[in-house]
């Protein structure tokens, strides 16, 4: 039984946590009140409440050691720091881009921003998880508010079908964690993971029992929904399409990271022993969705559906590095999901800023034809992301692959090396067709998307350009904090 | 250093007149191209007098090129009298085309491009002739059969001008081929590519062997045969002659500097260099001589027969290079070198007067479309007397004292291919006499067969071309009585000096000094009587010619056809070779190659898409099956493992 002090001194130690949490009730309650532009005047709450957050989180860093708390139920060390970052970033984002698209917009409701600070709170507990109940707790959290995003332009027809089927299916995959979950319970007697790990361990010595195995099946496959891996990733193309282009770009980015994050936890935390037993379930789900990615994208019209396939692609290659295991593969996956955020965020800030009369945003490709004349900066910008996300030298893109496969080939796994630098060439094929579709097709008559100067260019846009261009330059520090983040997971 | 100037002088002209032509304007390109060339041409005389008459032979380095382990290969100037004859010869007929060019292109937009092609092909043969190793020699064969298919094809808005120099480039490739491995057997019997390095350790090598198929191949003998292959390419020897008709499609300057004096006497001076080993190769010599005799005689009878004046002169060139080749059979190096020598004079001048003569008939080229303008244009008509009668072998004449030399080498040689060699040259002599006056009659006496607008337009060429003319009929008239004693006479020994090698023995040349009477004298009596005969039929008119043409239909009709070489060509290799080539681009490129690779993997991928993106329904339903089939399928394979360890 933990005492009243113990209580406090977590509190304060998970301070960053409980900000975020008191920030995005307080917004909220401020937010009714506000009678005029509360979407704008939020969003600013929201943001500075992020970065106090992020400040805070930062702090934390620097005590050293990773630290576990109320009761070994939250763990607080550089892996969780390193993907709270990176949460962050994406929430953000998130935030500018909303402030784009639906500020001025009958459906720009400042909640959105409520949710997303609601999401992040839910993400940051995923990512610090050390048990069970927290992990759930936590992605619940966080689904709750994506379900509600992905539903928030009620008026549309697609925007709500996109949350209904997020929430039905998601519930699905929530109710196979928790049969994974109680499976887990019933054959080691615990929901912490390290007595996981420790049991696992005495158990490796003479048999692991079906049971447990099955158990962890079930968690991943609950998981693998979040980060939408093949064959779980059938919700993303009608998400991304119905759902708001700011929550898409929402989605594309946070939670995918907490997933990953929450995976991590559970693969290497709890189940490190079993590497060689879930590793062919990592290797099959991850080649499915660098195939699936490659090819389903390259029929696709809607710019979104097209990115979502493209993000499935990226999450397949993100997991190579887990199904590698080992510092250096985590080390891999963390660089290539760090570079993935920024491309991601720089590709929708540009996407957002394309827009005609009625302020809509552009979501066919050949809304895009003749770009590069009506503007040149976004244009080239766009171009600039989307070639880094094919992987062409010497852009951030090309890093973040280079590291997967340098670690697949260090594993000994050429065939996979070549398998993924295949669909890594095909999967060029659609970021190439946007790019000649910008530069070289000419816009049709009725055609008025224009691109006007915005705050997400500016503060999204411009940075995630120059992360990418630049990246050959500095690639060092990204890669130590990386390793460093790798190495406090265990 | 004069020889280092005299070779790179034309390189400079032409990197300055190509890369700045429009900038220098026509006049300047053509100021500049001339000056160095003819600069050239009196470095390569003064060298002529230091290095053949005072007997300086030198090798000039110029750089350091290849160094690979103990391969070297260096840019080099070799200099003795093979490589000063042969420059005086190149430099001073190209200074006279370049010369003549000047005239005879005026009317042209691209002078300024013909001029700088004309200054690279001298150089690549420059650089030919003063190559001290094979490479750098196969540099300048390259070169110069480049800036030859650059100059056939001059007039690119002619599309068999484009087929011509294709046609030409393509034989050559043959003929490379050979020379090529020709290089690599001399480097794999001598270890080296210097000249001097093989040619000192010939004699320890006469009886190695390679060992081919079972066969016991003499290796000298292979490598000769193979370099000679590479010859006949490049001098239009019979088998691989057919380009050099069709190359009288580029403009008629190229035909006298390129067709008739340097490019095609290479494989001349190819064999002429390599005189040490071909010495230790009888069989090959052999070869050598059927091949020259019987380019001579059936040169000679298709020319007979033809009706382009410049194909006649083509023919006739080709005959004349058969003479050489025979020469060098015979082990008559020098009397080769002396005809090529005199060849290059009135052969120019034959092809330089004969553009005249279609300079003034308004690019008319057809013989049956001229006559009756020798009045109009005089000094042209005294040119082509003077070429004939040199190429007739008329005493006096260039042509008498080198020809004679040949046919009497052939004879002295005293063997069956000598004979044989010695028989068809003196029939060709009579073809050559008699074409050459068929060729003067038709073109310049008889009635005017042009139409009225032409005749009134046929006038003296100007002074930049008749200029030229003058200096090769100098050389035409004289060449021959000055230079018989250094190259074939009492002072060969001491002019050639290292630069020709015969066997003792083997000098037919000193034997055809003391051949009997009649065989020195046949070649005369039959070339004035090839005059005779000709200036009967065709001085009568055409009738007796028709006639004449008429009784011997099949013969003429194999002659006029060029002995359905082409046709033979176009069926055996052209094609199967095309059909082949079709069958692999249709079948084997664009079916399996591009249908089975890019872009069938690209319509499988569209496919696959298609099907991928036909799965995604939009049904919750169908969404959260496939979530179930993915959970069963791990599952399962998870048990499968279990159960099977």
């Amino acid at each position: 039984m933990m005492d009243m002090t113990t209580i406090i001194t977590d509190l304060y130690m998970a301070r960053a946590d409980v900000f975020l949490a008191c920030a995005a009730l307080i917004l909220l309650a401020v937010g009714v009140c506000l009678k005029t532009r509360a979407f704008h005047r939020i969003a600013i709450g929201g943001v500075t409440a992020l970065v106090l957050t992020l400040i805070m989180t930062l702090q934390q860093d620097n005590s050293g050691d990773s630290i576990t708390l109320f009761g070994d139920m939250l763990v607080y060390d550089r892996f969780g720091v390193f993907m709270k970052v990176l949460v962050s970033i994406g929430a953000i984002s998130a935030i500018f881009m909303g402030v784009r698209d639906l500020g001025d917009h009958v459906i720009g409701k400042f909640e959105y921003v409520i949710l997303i600070l609601l999401a992040t709170l839910g993400m940051n507990i995923m990512i610090s998880s050390n048990n069970m109940l927290s992990l759930y707790m936590g992605l619940e959290l966080q689904s709750l508010a994506l379900y509600i995003l992905a539903a928030f332009n009620r008026n549309s027809l697609t925007s709500s079908e996109a949350g209904l089927k997020y929430f039905i299916l998601g519930a699905l995959s929530s109710g196979m964690l928790l049969f994974g979950i109680s499976l887990i319970y019933g054959y080691t007697g615990t929901t912490s993971f390290p007595l996981i790990a420790d049991i696992v361990l005495i158990e490796q010595t003479d048999m692991v029992s079906m049971g447990m195995l099955v158990g962890l099946v079930f968690i991943l496959v609950g998981l693998a929904f979040k980060i939408s891996a093949v064959p779980f990733h059938m919700w993303t193309p009608d998400v991304y399409q119905g759902a708001p282009s700011s929550v898409t770009a929402f989605f594309a980015m946070a939670p995918k990271m907490a997933a990953m994050a929450l995976m991590a936890r559970v693969l290497f935390s709890a189940f490190g022993e079993l590497h060689s037993d879930w590793a062919q379930i990592i290797f099959a789900i991850s080649l499915a969705s660098m195939a699936l990615g490659a090819f389903a994208g390259l029929v696709q019209k809607n710019l979104y559906r097209l990115l979502a396939y493209s993000s499935i692609g990226h999450m397949g290659y993100a997991l190579l590095g887990y199904f590698v295991g080992g510092f250096t593969g985590v080390t891999a996956t963390l660089v290539y999901l760090s570079i993935y955020l920024v491309m991601t965020a720089g590709t929708f800030a540009m996407i957002l800023s394309v827009r005609n009369k009625d302020n809509v945003a552009a979501t066919n490709l050949n809304e895009f034809a003749g770009l590069s004349k009506k503007s040149p900066v976004v244009a080239y910008g766009l171009a600039i992301m989307l070639f880094s996300m094919a992987g062409i030298p010497p852009l951030a893109g090309f890093f973040g692959k280079l590291y997967i496969f340098k670690a697949v080939l260090d594993g000994g796994y050429y065939t996979l090396a070549v398998l993924g630098v295949c669909a890594s060439v095909v999967a060029s094929y659609y970021y190439l067709k946007l790019i000649k579709i910008m530069f070289f097709d000419q816009p049709s008559a009725h055609d008025d998307y224009v691109v006007a100067p915005s705050r997400l260019l500016r503060w999204v846009g411009v940075p995630s350009v120059l992360f990418v261009v630049t990246f050959i330059f500095y690639p060092d520090w990204l890669v130590y904090e990386a390793t460093q983040a790798a190495l406090s997971l265990r | 250093m004069l020889g280092l100037y005299a070779v790179f002088l034309p390189l400079a002209t032409f990197a300055i007149t190509f890369l700045f032509g429009g900038f220098l304007g026509n006049r300047m390109v053509q100021f500049v191209t001339c000056a160095g060339l003819i600069a050239s041409a009196v470095l390569s005389c003064l060298l002529f007098h230091d290095v053949a008459l005072l007997g300086n032979t030198s090798v000039e380095p110029v750089m350091i090129w290849i160094t690979s382990g103990n391969f070297n290969a260096d840019w080099a100037v070799r200099l003795d009298t093979l490589s000063v004859v042969m420059m005086c010869v190149i430099t001073i007929v190209s200074a006279c085309v370049h010369l003549y060019s000047v005239g005879y292109m005026s009317h042209d937009k691209a002078r300024a491009r013909f001029m700088s092609y004309l200054s690279l092909f001298t150089f690549a043969m420059l650089m030919l002739v003063t190559a001290d190793n094979l490479i750098q020699l196969f540099f300048g064969w390259e070169g110069v059969g480049l800036a030859s298919y650059l100059l056939i094809g001059f007039w690119n808005h002619k599309h068999s001008a484009n087929r011509a120099a294709m046609k030409a480039f393509i034989v050559n490739r043959v003929g490379d081929l050979g020379l090529a491995l020709g290089i690599f057997t001399l480097f794999m019997i001598f270890g080296s590519v210097q000249f001097d390095t093989i040619f000192a350790s010939v004699a320890q090598f006469k009886h190695e062997t390679f060992e081919f198929w079972g066969y016991e191949i003499h290796a000298l003998t292979l490598a000769c045969l193979l370099l000679f292959i590479g010859a006949c390419g490049k001098s239009a020897q019979l088998g691989l002659h057919t380009w050099l008709p069709d190359a009288m499609e580029g403009p008629t300057p190229v035909s006298a500097l390129i067709h008739a004096a340097t490019m095609v006497t290479a494989g001349i001076f190819l064999v002429a260099r390599f005189s040490p080993v071909y010495e230790y190769a009888p069989f090959a010599l052999e070869v050598v001589t059927y091949i020259g005799a019987l380019t001579a005689i059936v040169a000679a009878t298709i020319g007979m027969t033809q009706f382009d004046i410049k194909r006649v002169i083509a023919y006739s060139t080709m005959s004349q290079l058969g003479y050489m080749f025979f020469a060098l059979g015979v082990s008559a190096y020098g009397a080769a070198m002396f005809h090529l020598m005199t060849h290059a004079f009135f052969k120019a001048l034959l092809f330089l007067g004969a553009g005249s003569v279609i300079h003034a008939m308004s690019n008319e080229q057809d013989m049956r479309k001229m006559g009756g303008i020798w009045k109009k244009i005089p000094f042209t008509y005294a040119m082509m007397w003077i070429g004939s009668l040199a190429l007739a072998g008329i005493p006096l004449f260039a042509g008498y004292f080198s020809k004679d030399m040949v046919l009497e080498a052939a004879w002295a040689d005293q063997s069956a291919h000598g004979n044989l060699a010695y028989w068809l040259g003196v029939t060709a002599a009579f073809i050559t006499a008699f074409y050459s006056w068929r060729l003067i009659i038709m073109t310049f006496h008889g009635k005017p067969r042009a139409d009225e607008k032409t005749m009134a337009h046929v006038h003296e060429s100007p002074f930049v071309m008749t200029l030229p003319l003058f200096v090769l009929a100098i050389g035409a008239c004289g060449a021959g009585y000055v230079f018989y004693e250094l190259f074939v006479g009492h002072d060969r020994a001491l002019f050639w000096a290292d630069a020709l090698f015969v066997l003792t023995g083997n000098d037919t040349v000193e034997a055809a000094h003391h051949v009997p009477m009649w065989v020195k004298k046949t070649p005369l009596v039959v070339a004035v009587s090839g005059i005779v005969i000709a200036t009967l039929i065709y001085g009568t008119g055409g009738k007796f010619a028709g006639f004449v043409s008429r009784l011997l239909k099949p013969i003429h009709a194999l002659f006029f056809n060029k002995y359905y070489i082409d046709e033979l060509y176009h069926g055996v290799f052209q094609k199967p070779l095309i059909a082949l080539g079709r069958l692999f681009t249709k079948w084997g490129d664009q079916k399996m190659i591009n249908g089975l690779g890019p872009d069938g993997i690209a319509k499988i991928s569209q496919c696959g898409s298609q099907i991928l993106s036909k799965i995604q329904t939009g049904f919750v339903y169908h969404y959260a099956f496939m979530m179930m089939v993915g959970l069963i399928a791990i599952i399962s394979w998870i048990f499968y493992q279990m159960v099977m360890v």
